[in-house]
C-alpha cells in the first residue's frame, strides 16, 4: 500500500518518518548492491576504473566488490565469454545467493561484439542466464556502467514484494538453478538454455 | 651476461623438480579461473606440499577469442581495431607493430611527423601500462585500492590524452598502414608537455611509497628468481628479461621508428627477483618521460601519411613479414604472409605476455603458494594478448 | 650478420646432409627464410643456437601455417599431328594447340620459426618445416628441448593445426577445452552453427547467415507438418 506523497511530507515536517515494507525493503537493497570482482576482458578494466576515483562507484554504495560469489548480488558480465568460460560463468552464477543480478557490460557479453564470428565465443550470455541491464559499447565507458547501475537501482526499487512482478527469491516456483552447459566434441551442449533464451526468429 | 650455452646438459633449460618430503599429503589446488588476485581468467593447477609448491601447470585459453582466425577473414586495414583488443592496456603500442609489420610486407614509409606521433604515443603507453602494472602487484599483495588508486589516476590523465585524439579511451585504432589516422594540434601538444611534466613526481610519490614499505621488500626480495640463461632460453622478453641483467630492448637493437634519435637508457636490474621487476617498471617509467620531453621538443610539422599508401583495397604483393616492437610487456611481433589478395593469407601475433608465461612454473617451484600471485603479477600479464 | 647463402653453407659444413633448401620472399620485407628436413632439423637447431659466431640463442616465435592441395591449371603447348585436307589433299600436319592441365599440388603443414641472438643482437633468421601431408603424417620434430620458448606456442600450433611435435615433453591442448575434436585454425574447418543475427553482414558472413536461415525455415517447417 502506498502512502500519499505529501502526507508523507507533511509527517516529515512534524519528525515523522512512513514508509512502506516494501519501499524499506528496497532501498537497503539498491542502496547496497555487492558487485562481484569477476572481470573477464577489456571491459573489465573499465569496471576497474570505474570503481577508481575519478568515476568513484562508491557513491551508488557498490563499491564492496566480493571474491566470492556466495557475498556477491550482482554479476558484472565485463567482457567476451568464450565457449570455454561459459560453464564457469553459469556455475558462478548458480552460486550466488538469491536475489542476485547480471549487467551484461558490453558488446562481446551482449552478443559477441566484434568477435562473434569466433568458433570459441558464446554469442552472449543471455543465452545461458537471465541479464537485468545490457550495457552497449565496446568499451562502454565508465558513465554507462554508472548509468547501468542506475537502471538496476530503479528496476529494484519497482520490484513489489508480492504479485506477479516479485523478485525471483520471493517467488517460490522462481527458477534457482540453472542449467550448465557441457563442453562437447565440438560446440558448448546445449547452445542455448531455450527457457531462458528462445532462439530469436529473424525476419529480413 | 649471458653465459653460453654450449656444453650444457640434457634438460638444463628446465627447473629440476622437486621432491616432496614425503610428509603429509600433497593438495592439489585450481587456482582460478575465477580467482580475486588472478589478472583476468586464467587458471594455474597447482600441487602443494604443506605450503610449498612442488608443480604448477597453467591452464589458458579461457579468453581465446580466435584472434588469428578473423583476422584471416577480414581486409589488412579491419585488423587495426582488432589488435587494439589483443593487449588492451596498451592499444597504441600493438597498433604500431601490426602497422609495422605491414609495411614491412608492402614496403611503405612512414612520414616524419607520424612516426614522432608513433613514438609519443607508445611512451605515454608504456607508462600508463607500467603505472597500474606496478599498481595491481601492490593489490596482489593485499594493499587493497589505495596504490592502485594512485596509479589510475595518473592513468586518466594519460588516458584522457588518447581520448581527445583518437576518440577513445582505450581502443585506440590510430595508426594505419604509412602513417596516423589524424593530426594533433598545438593545444593538445601542449596538454601532453603538462601531463608529461607531472609523471616524474607522480613517479618519485610512488616509489616513496614502495621502497620505503618493509612488508613489500620482504615479500619481493628473493622471491621468484629467474637465472639469465633461462630467460633467454624461455624466449622472455621486456621487464622481466630485463630485470634478470639481459640488456635487449627491441628499441635499442632494432632501432625501428625513430627511436636511435632519443637519448634514452635500458635500466637493467641485478638480482631478477619480483622486487627488481618492479622497481623496473618504474625506471623505465622515468626514461619514458625522458624520451617523451625530447620528442615533444623536437616534432617536426608536415604530413602525417604517406600519400602513396593506400587505406581502402590495400593488397600487397604475395610474400611475408616479420614486424616486431618493444611494447610494455615485451616483444610484439605480427607476422603476415600475403598471398597478395585483400585479405592477408596468414596472421600471426606473437604475444610477449604468453611466451613470458613458459616460465611461470620454474619461476614458483619451491616457493610459498602466497607468492604465486605475486609471480604472476611481476609476469605482467593480460589475458587478451595470452589467449588472443 | 652473415647472407642467408652463407648460412645455409655453415649449417650444410657443420650437419651433413643437412639439405636445406633457401625460400625467397619477393615482398619488400625481404626476409627469406630456410626450409630444413624433418630428419636433420634437430641437428641444424643445435648447431644454429650453439655456433659461436651465428648464436640465434633466442627463438622468438613459432607459427603455423595451413597450405591446403591447390590445384594448379596451365596452359601448355602440345605438338600435336593433326590430319588436315588442304587444297584438297588429306594431310599429316604438325600443330601447336594449347591445353588445359589441372594437376594437384598436394598441401602441408607448415611451421614457422622466427630466430634471433639476444648475445650478438641479430636477427631473424627463418626456419620452416613441412610435414608430409596434411592428413595423417602430421609430425615434426620440437624444438622445445633447444628452445624452452617453443614449449607453449607449439602447443597451441597443436591444438589449432594438428601438427604432432615428437619430442615435446608435454602436448596437450592449450587453447581449446579438453575433449574438443576439432583443429579449428585449419583453413577446411567447419564452425558450429550457433550463429543466428548479424547486422550489417557481407561476403562470407552473409553467407553463412542465410544458410543458418534457411537451416533454421527447414526446421521449423518440418517442425510444423
Ligand atoms: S565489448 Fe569490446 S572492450 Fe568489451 S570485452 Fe568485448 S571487445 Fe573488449
Amino acid at each position: 500500500m502506498a502512502v500519499d506523497e505529501n502526507l508523507k511530507i507533511e509527517m516529515g515536517k512534524q519528525g515523522v518518518f512512513v514508509t512502506t515494507l516494501q519501499e524499506l525493503y528496497n532501498w537497503g537493497r539498491r542502496s547496497s548492491v555487492w558487485p562481484m570482482n569477476f572481470g573477464l576482458a577489456c571491459c573489465a578494466i573499465e569496471m576497474i576504473a570505474t570503481t577508481m576515483a575519478r568515476y568513484d562507484l562508491a557513491r551508488f554504495g557498490a563499491e564492496v566488490f566480493r571474491p566470492s560469489p556466495r557475498q556477491a548480488d550482482l554479476m558484472i558480465i565485463s567482457g567476451t565469454v568464450t565457449k570455454k568460460m561459459a560453464p564457469q560463468v553459469v556455475r558462478l552464477y548458480n552460486q550466488m545467493g538469491e536475489p542476485r543480478y547480471v549487467i551484461a557490460m558490453g558488446a562481446c557479453a551482449i552478443s559477441g561484439g566484434p568477435f562473434k564470428q569466433g568458433y570459441n565465443v558464446l554469442k552472449g550470455i543471455d543465452r545461458y542466464i537471465p541479464v537485468d541491464v545490457h550495457i552497449p559499447g565496446c568499451p562502454p565507458r565508465p558513465e554507462a556502467l554508472l548509468d547501468a547501475f542506475i537502471t538496476l537501482q530503479k528496476k529494484i526499487d519497482a520490484q513489489s514484494l508480492t504479485g506477479e512482478n516479485r523478485p525471483r527469491h520471493l517467488n517460490p516456483e522462481g527458477q534457482g538453478e540453472f542449467p550448465v552447459p557441457e563442453q562437447g566434441e565440438h560446440d558448448l551442449e546445449p547452445p542455448s538454455n531455450t527457457l531462458v533464451w528462445p532462439a530469436p526468429m529473424v525476419i529480413r | 651476461m649471458i653465459t653460453p650455452i654450449l656444453a650444457r646438459q640434457e634438460g638444463w633449460n628446465r627447473q629440476p623438480e622437486i621432491v616432496p618430503d614425503g610428509e603429509g599429503e600433497l593438495l592439489e589446488v585450481a587456482m582460478g579461473p575465477h580467482h580475486p588476485s588472478t589478472h583476468g581468467v586464467f587458471r594455474m593447477d597447482v600441487t602443494l606440499d604443506g605450503e610449498r609448491i612442488i608443480k604448477l601447470k597453467p591452464v589458458f585459453g579461457y579468453l581465446h577469442r580466435n584472434h588469428e582466425q578473423l583476422g584471416e577473414t577480414m581486409s589488412y586495414l579491419a585488423i587495426m581495431p582488432y589488435t587494439d583488443r589483443l593487449d588492451y592496456f596498451s592499444s597504441l603500442s600493438n597498433n604500431w607493430g601490426y602497422a609495422l609489420a605491414v609495411e614491412k610486407l608492402a614496403g611503405i614509409q612512414v612520414p616524419e611527423r607520424a612516426e614522432y606521433l608513433r613514438v609519443i604515443l607508445a611512451e605515454l603507453t608504456r607508462i600508463q601500462n607500467h603505472a597500474s602494472s606496478v599498481g595491481f602487484l601492490i593489490q596482489d599483495m593485499g594493499a587493497s585500492g589505495t596504490p592502485l588508486m594512485y596509479a589510475f589516476k595518473e592513468r586518466e590523465k594519460i588516458l584522457d590524452l588518447f581520448e581527445s585524439l583518437t576518440g577513445s579511451r582505450m581502443m585506440c585504432n590510430y595508426m594505419r598502414f604509412g602513417g596516423c589516422r589524424v593530426d594533433t594540434t598545438a593545444e593538445w601538444l601542449n596538454q601532453a608537455r603538462k601531463v608529461v611534466a607531472g609523471i616524474p613526481a607522480f613517479a618519485d610519490e610512488f616509489e616513496a611509497l614502495l621502497t620505503t614499505n618493509e612488508i613489500l621488500m620482504a615479500r619481493t626480495q628473493g622471491t621468484g628468481i629467474l637465472r639469465p640463461d633461462l630467460a633467454v632460453n624461455a624466449g622472455i622478453t621486456g621487464p622481466l628479461l630485463r630485470a634478470s641483467g639481459v640488456n635487449y630492448d627491441i628499441r635499442k637493437v632494432d632501432r625501428y621508428g625513430i627511436y636511435d634519435r632519443f637519448d634514452f637508457k635500458v635500466p637493467l636490474g641485478e638480482h631478477g627477483d619480483v622486487y627488481d621487476r618492479f622497481m623496473l617498471r618504474l625506471l623505465e617509467l622515468r626514461q619514458s618521460v625522458r624520451i617523451l620531453e625530447q620528442a615533444l621538443k623536437d616534432i617536426p610539422e608536415g604530413p602525417i601519411m604517406d600519400p602513396k599508401s593506400k587505406i581502402r583495397g590495400f593488397r600487397p604483393k604475395p610474400g611475408e613479414a616479420y614486424g616486431r616492437i618493444e611494447a610494455p610487456k615485451g616483444e610484439l611481433g605480427f607476422y603476415v604472409i600475403s598471398d597478395g589478395t585483400g585479405n592477408p593469407y596468414r596472421y600471426r601475433v606473437r604475444p610477449p605476455s604468453f611466451v613470458n608465461l613458459t616460465i611461470l612454473e620454474d619461476m614458483c617451484l619451491g616457493q610459498n603458494v602466497a607468492d604465486v600471485v605475486l609471480i604472476l603479477g611481476s609476469i605482467d600479464i593480460v589475458l587478451g594478448e595470452v589467449d588472443r | 650478420m652473415k647472407t642467408i647463402e652463407e648460412i645455409k653453407a655453415a649449417i650444410e659444413a657443420a650437419v651433413p646432409g643437412a639439405g636445406v633448401e633457401i625460400i625467397n620472399n619477393p615482398s619488400p620485407s625481404a626476409q627469406h627464410s630456410l626450409l630444413l628436413q624433418r630428419e636433420t632439423a634437430l641437428a641444424v637447431a643445435q648447431f644454429l643456437r650453439d655456433d659461436a659466431e651465428l648464436a640465434f640463442d633466442y627463438l622468438s616465435n613459432v607459427t603455423g601455417v595451413d597450405w591446403l592441395d591447390k590445384e594448379i591449371v596451365e596452359k601448355v603447348k602440345v605438338k600435336k599431328t593433326v590430319t588436315k585436307t588442304v587444297d584438297g589433299v588429306e594431310q599429316q600436319v604438325e600443330e601447336t594447340v594449347d591445353e588445359t592441365r589441372k594437376r594437384v599440388e598436394p598441401g602441408y603443414l607448415e611451421t614457422v620459426y622466427h630466430l634471433y641472438s639476444m648475445a650478438k643482437k641479430h636477427g631473424p633468421l627463418i626456419l620452416r618445416l613441412r610435414t608430409a601431408n596434411r592428413t595423417d603424417q602430421v609430425e615434426l620434430p620440437s624444438f622445445t628441448p633447444i628452445w624452452r620458448s617453443a614449449e607453449f606456442q607449439e602447443r597451441e600450433i597443436f591444438d589449432l593445426y594438428g601438427i604432432v611435435y615428437t619430442g615435446h615433453p608435454d602436448l596437450r591442448r592449450i587453447l581449446m577445452w579438453e575433449g574438443f575434436k576439432d583443429h579449428p585454425m585449419r583453413k577446411d574447418y567447419v564452425e558450429p552453427d550457433d550463429f543466428e543475427y548479424e547486422p550489417t553482414a557481407h561476403d562470407a558472413v552473409a553467407k553463412r547467415a542465410q544458410e543458418h536461415q534457411a537451416k533454421v525455415a527447414a526446421a521449423q517447417n518440418g517442425g510444423a507438418a
